[in-house]
């Protein structure tokens, strides 16, 4: 197959939807590349780096719609481009097939196939081609850097000779992708973080990150991801009441404050009001990244950096990911190349559109003239549900030492216990067996208790040499037969023959083995 | 000639030279130092009983010595550290068949002198002459000791030969009963019993006989019926038995040297046997029985999908890596990998990173198996852990890799109660960051339950054969 890259048409669009080495990747599974010229020219491919890796560059977006059997682009394709598609063309872009209703409409007359890459299910098996996860991390990346950008002092605390700088304190709302990445960048650049989900079981993901998880002193129901796929969900009135309470709470204490909280097919709440944003300390940043969806504070202005008349910066630009256009694109182009990947099971160049499969089903919105969206739920849950965790309780000091003491009780107890049966049972032998047996029996029982006592000392790795020697020495009946062999009897004499022979390949094999394993035996 | 009391002495030195063997296996380095230890034992008891009073048939002694010691270097200089499980039940079933015919020698021997009078037992030497002067009571109590040595033996002898038939692969592995089960086991020892009653009250060979058959049949039953995972209880049951085989017999001869290396085998099979019960969560009867408990409910869905990786992105992920924790089984040996994970391992340290080693107790078809497996491969023995000192180490890890292990690393075992395993310790490879699982195909492990490890989300599936993947990785790796 045929598969090219337009240059993206959306204003101040950088990325693009392949990449020299994607491209590289692509042709192993058996496709042709092409790019548009200068498609990669933003994002600092040349079209020359194209060439070197066996793309073939065409001169303009006519020639590469009518040239390719897969167009991969970035944005949604917008009406222009979707007029030049043709029957049998695929698609594979971001969509956004809900809100973009008409366009999907007419993607359909054109009889094309189109895959969105934001309909990609958010399931183990589908990681590698979850582009809203690459973005996302990006965009929280990026959030970070632009609030150091607009933040006047340092993010790390320090103690210098000309003074001291505290740290800048840090709240990540929404812990999702995009949340977990800023957080991440804040924490290793020095800050005070703290985050804040409605998913209270994201709260070890944040403690793991270094941050520290805003709790919120609520009695209602907490939500749980798993039933949402991973996504949140709108939340109840009173929950939005506490949580509001909370962040008025902590609003004056924040330098930077990074909102990622988006539910899906929905407008962003609000969670960060204006009286929020005036109770902040002059200099303070606030990044809105649902910007694009409204914004979660009152102050944004979709592509706007705003400054309030009590001093903070509210930005809400909605280009993040645009802005480090060179990773973006490697990232993206690379979920493009695995999706690419699944349509090609045979890796000979080769697209199955194959229905059955969850994701490409999923992801594929419109095929063969019909709209096939939204997709049929999955066959697999995304996640399981989350299971009730029970914490036993704490023993107290008290209650440990009554169990130890028990314990020792019992313990004692059954020793004393097979003691004195062991005994019961060695005197009722002694009182019938002779005293020539007795005097042998004496020994077998010291041999067994030395044997117990040495055994457990043997190191685990060594079992296996362990039944070797003891294999070995086990030949010791050799002593035996080895007495009857001067026997009068000729049956006597050839059966103690066999004996020894037998006993002997034992003894023999047993302690060669033995040395040769324990030869291999090497400390680093 | 040696005379009885040097002969006893060198006996006693032999004793403390076999316990200090068997201590010695506390350490790799002493390790080195005790077998030699049981060396010289073995050659001093041998010695001083060959030159001792009452031996006869000089030339029989040393051809047979010659021929035995020469088959016995033969095996251990051929025999590759795989092949070591059916190699040490071979070796089991020697000393059960020298047991039986001892004990059969003592019982020939036992009739022909109560056949003479008493200028001629006056005659007698060695062994005879040591039957000649029991009294009454002895030598009913010699009957009991040389019965019990002959089924001891017997059993040893026929389940070592079907272990080592299953563990080489030439029986099927799986467990097979005849029907009737466990019934026909205790109806043989009944047989067993009710001949030792007739044995003591004077009947003559067919109730030893009649015995033998019937051990026999046990000990071929018995290991029949258990699967091959069960395979390191029963061989280090039968390590067990062929001690206490040798014990009777020492009872029977009046020999205490016998006795004690007897005693002292017979208790280190029992305790490995308790150590492998113990590591499987299973009590020893349910194991002898064969297969594994009815489950208390219905074992808790697995939800999600096995999600397989490409030798590219396993390379990806260890490279990436600082600790990686290894955790090999039974499949690691069947497929003949542990050359490619030693190399593994050793271009991954080479590179900086921590590279250890997870042992399950129960891992492979022996005790031990796997610790000897990467001895041979070169693994040093320091960066291959127990279980138990390495479990809470994986939280902290950032790739776990399983290869050829199942039931060893199921999450089930602890988090369904419900599950045939719960309880059972197993190694928590899932609280890695990354698990890749090494593993031929999607099927289950010996128990036959799901695995929900290979569902995790942190579990990535590297499909195929351990030898061929872990040698592509290596290519990868080296790109």
């Amino acid at each position: 197959m045929r598969i090219g890259a337009p240059k993206e048409v959306f204003e101040g669009e950088a990325r693009v939807a392949m990449t020299p080495d994607s491209a590289t990747q692509l042709q192993k599974l058996g496709h042709q590349c092409f790019v548009e010229t200068g498609a990669g020219q933003a994002a600092g491919f040349t079209d020359a780096a194209y060439q070197a890796a066996g793309v073939t560059v065409l001169p303009g977006a006519e020639a590469l719609f009518s040239g390719v059997d897969v167009v991969v682009k970035v944005r949604p394709p917008v009406e222009a481009e979707i007029d030049r598609l043709s029957k049998g063309q695929t698609v594979i872009s971001f969509f956004y097939p809900a809100q973009n209703a008409e366009l999907l409409a007419r993607a359909e007359a054109t009889g094309a196939t189109v895959i969105a890459m934001d309909m990609v299910p958010r399931i183990s098996r589908a990681q590698k081609m979850d582009a809203l996860s690459s973005m996302a991390n990006i965009g929280g990346y990026r959030a970070v850097i632009e609030a150091a950008n607009n933040f006047g002092r340092f993010f790390t605390g320090q103690v210098t000779a000309a003074g001291k700088v505290p740290p800048a304190k840090v709240l990540v709302i929404g812990a999702g992708v995009a949340g977990l990445a800023a957080t991440g960048a804040a924490v290793s650049l020095g800050a005070i973080t703290y985050a804040f989900d409605v998913r209270p079981e994201v709260a070890e993901q944040i403690n793991s990150m270094g941050a520290e998880f805003v709790f919120l002193d609520f009695a209602g129901e907490a939500q749980d991801g798993a039933a949402t796929g991973g996504y949140a969900a709108p939340s109840s009135p009173e929950f939005r009441e506490a949580q509001l309470k909370k962040f008025r709470e902590i609003a004056p204490d924040m330098d930077i404050v990074i909102s990622t909280a988006l539910i899906p097919g929905r407008p962003a709440p609000v969670l960060w009001t204006k009286d929020m944003v005036d109770s902040m300390k002059r200099g303070s940043v606030v990044i809105d990244l649902a910007a694009e969806r409204g914004g979660n504070c009152e102050y944004t202005v979709p592509d706007q950096r705003v400054v309030t008349e009590s001093g903070v910066i509210v930005i809400g630009y909605t280009d993040f990911p645009s802005r480090m256009a060179a990773q973006a694109s490697q990232l993206y182009s690379t979920n493009i190349r695995h999706m690419i990947a699944d349509l090609t099971p045979g890796k000979d160049g080769v697209i199955v559109q194959n229905m059955e499969d969850d994701v490409i089903r999923s992801a594929t919105v419109a095929h063969d003239g019909a709209i096939t969206f939204p997709p049929p739920p999955l066959k697999v849950k995304a996640i399981a549900a989350q299971k009730p965790r029970e914490k036993a309780p704490e023993p107290t000091p008290e209650e440990r030492k009554a169990a130890e003491a028990a314990a020792f009780r019992k313990a004692t107890r059954t020793q004393v216990g097979l003691l004195a049966l062991g005994t019961v049972l060695i005197l009722a032998v002694g009182a019938v067996a002779p005293a020539s047996f007795m005097s042998h029996f004496v020994v077998f029982m010291l041999a067994c208790f030395v044997g117990f006592q040495v055994i457990w000392g043997v190191s685990h790795s060594l079992h296996t040499p362990l039944m070797a020697v003891t294999n070995a020495i086990s030949g010791i009946v050799i002593l035996g037969a080895l007495a009857q062999i001067g026997s009068g009897s000729w049956l006597v004499t050839v059966l103690a023959a066999l004996s020894v022979l037998v006993a002997t390949i034992n003894i023999a094999g047993g302690f060669l083995v033995t040395r040769r394993m324990l030869a291999m035996f090497q400390k680093s | 000639m040696l005379s009885t009391g040097i002969v006893a002495a060198a006996y006693i030195a032999a004793a403390v030279l076999f316990i200090l063997s068997l201590g010695g296996l506390s350490g790799q380095e002493s390790a080195k130092r005790a077998v030699w230890y049981g060396i010289a034992g073995m050659a001093l008891a041998l010695v001083a009983t060959i030159f001792g009073p009452g031996i006869g048939h000089g030339w029989v002694i040393a051809l047979m010595l010659i021929i035995g010691g020469g088959l016995g270097w033969y095996v251990a200089k051929r025999v590759e550290m795989t092949e070591m499980p059916q190699l040490v039940a071979a070796l089991h079933s020697f000393v059960g068949l020298a047991a039986v015919f001892i004990g059969y020698n003592s019982y020939i021997e036992m009739a022909r002198v109560a056949a003479m009078d008493e200028t001629a037992r006056a005659a007698l030497s060695g062994f005879a002459a040591i039957i000649a002067h029991k009294t009454g009571a002895e030598l009913s109590i010699l009957r009991v000791e040389l019965f019990l040595g002959v089924f001891i033996g017997a059993v040893t002898f026929t389940g070592s030969v079907v272990a080592f038939g299953k563990l080489a692969g030439k029986l099927d592995g799986k467990a097979k009963k005849m029907p009737g089960g466990h019934m026909l086991n205790i109806a043989a020892a009944v047989v067993s019993l009710i001949a030792l009653i007739a044995f003591l009250n004077g009947a003559g060979a067919w109730a030893l006989i009649l015995m033998t058959l019937c051990a026999l049949f046990i000990g071929w039953h018995l290991i029949m019926g258990i699967g091959g995972a069960d395979m390191p209880v029963v061989v280090s049951m039968l390590n067990s038995y062929s001690g206490w085989a040798a014990a009777a017999i020492g009872f029977s001869l009046g020999n205490d040297l016998l006795i004690v290396t007897g005693a002292l085998v017979g208790s280190s099979g029992a305790i490995l046997s308790y150590i492998m019960c113990k590591a499987m969560n299973r009590s020893f009867i349910s194991v002898i029985l064969g297969g594994f408990g009815a489950s208390k409910g219905p074992a808790m869905k697995v939800e999600g999908e096995q999600v397989a990786i490409d030798t590219q992105g396993v390379a990806d992920l260890l490279t990436e890596a600082e600790s990686i924790i290894i955790v090999p089984g039974y499949g690691m040996a069947v497929a003949q990998a542990q050359q490619a994970v030693s190399e593994l391992t050793q271009l991954l340290r080479s590179r900086g990173k921590e590279v250890r080693f997870a042992i399950h107790p129960v891992a492979g078809r022996l005790p031990g198996h796997m610790n000897v497996l990467l001895a041979e491969a070169k693994v040093p023995y320091d960066i291959v852990m127990e279980m138990d000192e390495i479990n809470d180490d994986f939280p902290n890890t950032d790739v776990a890799m399983v290869i050829g292990s199942n039931d060893t690393v199921n999450p089930a075992a602890e988090e369904d109660p419900n599950s045939p395993i719960a309880g059972m310790p197993v190694v928590e490879v899932w609280k890695a960051r990354h698990v890749i699982v090494c593993k031929r195909g999607q099927g289950t492990g010996y128990s036959g339950i799901e695995n929900p490890l290979f569902y995790k989300e942190n579990t990535r599936m590297f499909y195929g054969d351990a030898k061929k993947s872990i040698g592509d990785l290596l290519v990868a790796l080296k790109r």
